[in-house]
């Protein structure tokens, strides 16, 4: 048995409109590692994220989630196990209030009583958000909702957390945190963002899509000092590893 | 689209309220819904030309806002904010209605005239009412609260929804119609046209935010039915408060509280 979590194989989607969103991506994610998924606006991103816990299935090819292909018969099993945190907070944070929004996953999964209220308490504890439990969604600022989105995934204990675009939006102390907290979780984890920057941090590894395929796939360090790579891309090298602005050292 | 985004405002407001701790906030919802229907029903099943024996009736939402601390002249301001809409109801009473039924003195008050106070009592002792209940409840209790009353769950997933993504489509709604006035260099800019375009957009872009809610549901699980809310307890003080309250309004809608009182203070007057 090899250790990889998730496997996607040749994936190929068209959308009905006819855009090939994605033409061939193949790459694989190991227990443990969090993995940079970048690229340009249309890249491709989002929909490879769609594919992750079968929001969209494949037109050709799969994704693997330990080891068995995901369709329409594991959707349930795919979802538990694929933590989805969404780009726009709002999307994801339905329900009255904030212990609702993160007890609804495990109440679904069948969790009641302290046993829920312990899950709930712990999702919280972990993205520092215990003292919002009783607030209403409306009523938080770009930060909170984006920690809160995060515990609402964490609180269904997932093998994988997927996240797109988390520092989006952030102002620079939210942002700060937000690195703190992914750089602390032990999940496997994919990343998608702009934000080389955080991406440099939190992951070791970077996958290069553009036009629908897979461009690179190596260590972050090594590919964010490909410029070439990254200016046939659409991408630049991260602030923190350009020169100076003053001295241009 | 200041007045949009003060009345959202507004609105958070009186759902903070609800987050009071005082006896009658912790009453179970229940309790408080129950009392106001019964409340409302009594009111507005009064004759048209009833307006003495509706006056008792705001010791309901006057005992609630003391009781609850909440800020009068708050609610009072926006129970004024309906005003205009009983008015408009009522206004052409006077007009019509012109039979003489009641002498003060030398002034003669018309049917009309009664009707249309009348009119405009009921609706400030309903919506006061129904202000109270939310301030002190909170809108979500209510809707749980229905539910466990007998209302189907679709009706409260969709009045939940719709409290919830109000403020997401206002926001919405208010920064494209500040787009579409900073462009228009205060002319008409396309007029109505471009209102329906904007309307058109907002709608596509809730239609697609409805699909991404849907995936994020999905994602946790959803199967259709939310998972139940926790139980409250509707113990004896709830039962006392409906009684109390239900017994009080019956009475109020039995016997004219106001003439009560009058003949107890005058009675023994010559």
């Amino acid at each position: 048995m090899s250790h990889h979590i998730l496997e996607i194989d040749h994936l190929r989607h068209v959308y009905p409109d006819g855009t090939e969103a994605l033409r061939e991506v193949t790459f694989s994610v190991c227990h443990g590692e969090s993995v940079a998924v970048i690229g340009a606006n249309g890249a491709g991103k989002s929909t490879l994220l769609a594919h992750l816990n079968g929001h969209l299935l494949p037109h050709s090819g799969e994704v693997r989630i330990g080891h068995a292909p995901v369709d329409r018969s594991n959707l349930h099993e795919a979802r538990r196990t694929v933590g989805m945190v969404f780009h726009d907070p709002d999307d994801q944070l339905f329900m009255p209030t904030v212990y609702e929004d993160v007890a609804f996953g495990p109440m679904n999964l069948g969790l009641t009583g302290v046993e829920l209220q312990n899950c709930v308490a712990a999702a919280l504890r972990r993205v520092d958000a215990e003292h919002l439990a009783g607030k209403a969604p409306y009523n938080l600022s770009a930060g909170e909702k984006r920690r809160v989105a995060i515990a609402t995934v964490l609180s269904m204990s997932p093998d994988i957390l997927v996240m797109d675009e988390p520092t989006n939006g952030l102002d620079p102390y939210a942002r700060r945190q937000l690195i703190g907290l992914l750089k602390d979780f032990h999940h496997s984890k994919i990343v998608t963002s702009h934000d080389l920057d955080m991406v440099l941090e939190v992951c070791e590894r970077t996958v290069v899509l553009s036009q629908g395929v897979v461009r690179a796939d190596g260590p972050t360090l090594e590919i964010f000092r490909d410029e070439a790579l990254l200016r046939e891309c659409r991408l630049e090298k991260p602030l923190s590893m350009q020169g100076c602005p003053v001295c241009g050292k | 689209m200041a007045s949009v985004h003060g009345a959202l405002l507004d609105l958070k407001r009186l759902d903070q309220l609800a987050a009071g701790d005082t006896a009658v906030h912790r009453l179970d919802p229940r309790a408080k819904v129950l009392a106001t229907l019964v409340f409302i029903v009594c009111v507005v099943s009064f004759g048209r030309y009833e307006l003495s024996a509706l006056i008792p009736f705001f010791i309901f939402p006057v005992c609630l806002i003391a009781a609850g601390r909440l800020p009068a002249g708050y609610l009072a301001a926006k129970v004024a904010l309906v005003a205009p809409f009983a008015i408009a109801v009522g206004i052409c009473n006077p007009l019509f209605d012109r039979t003489v039924l009641v002498h003060l003195g030398t002034l003669d008050i018309t049917g009309g005239w009664l009707s249309f106070a009348s009119i405009v009592v009921r609706t400030a002792l309903t919506v006061a009412a129904a202000l109270t209940l939310t301030a002190l409840t909170g809108f979500t209790s209510i809707c749980r609260a229905l539910v466990r009353l007998g209302m189907p769950k679709a009706f409260a997933m969709q009045l939940l929804f719709l409290y919830r993504y109000l403020f997401v489509l206002a926001e919405e709604g208010g920064r494209a119609s500040r787009a579409r006035e900073l462009r228009s260099f205060g002319r008409k800019g396309s007029g109505l046209a471009s209102y329906a375009s904007l309307l058109g957009h907002l709608l596509l872009r809730t239609w697609q935010r409805a699909e991404r809610m849907h995936m994020a549901m999905l994602a946790r699980g959803y199967t259709g039915t939310f998972p139940a809310a926790q139980v409250g307890r509707f113990g004896a003080r709830e039962v006392a408060f409906v009684l109390f309250w239900s017994a009080l309004f019956i009475i109020l809608r039995l016997y004219n509280g106001a003439e009560l009182l009058g003949t107890l203070v005058t009675g023994y007057l010559p």
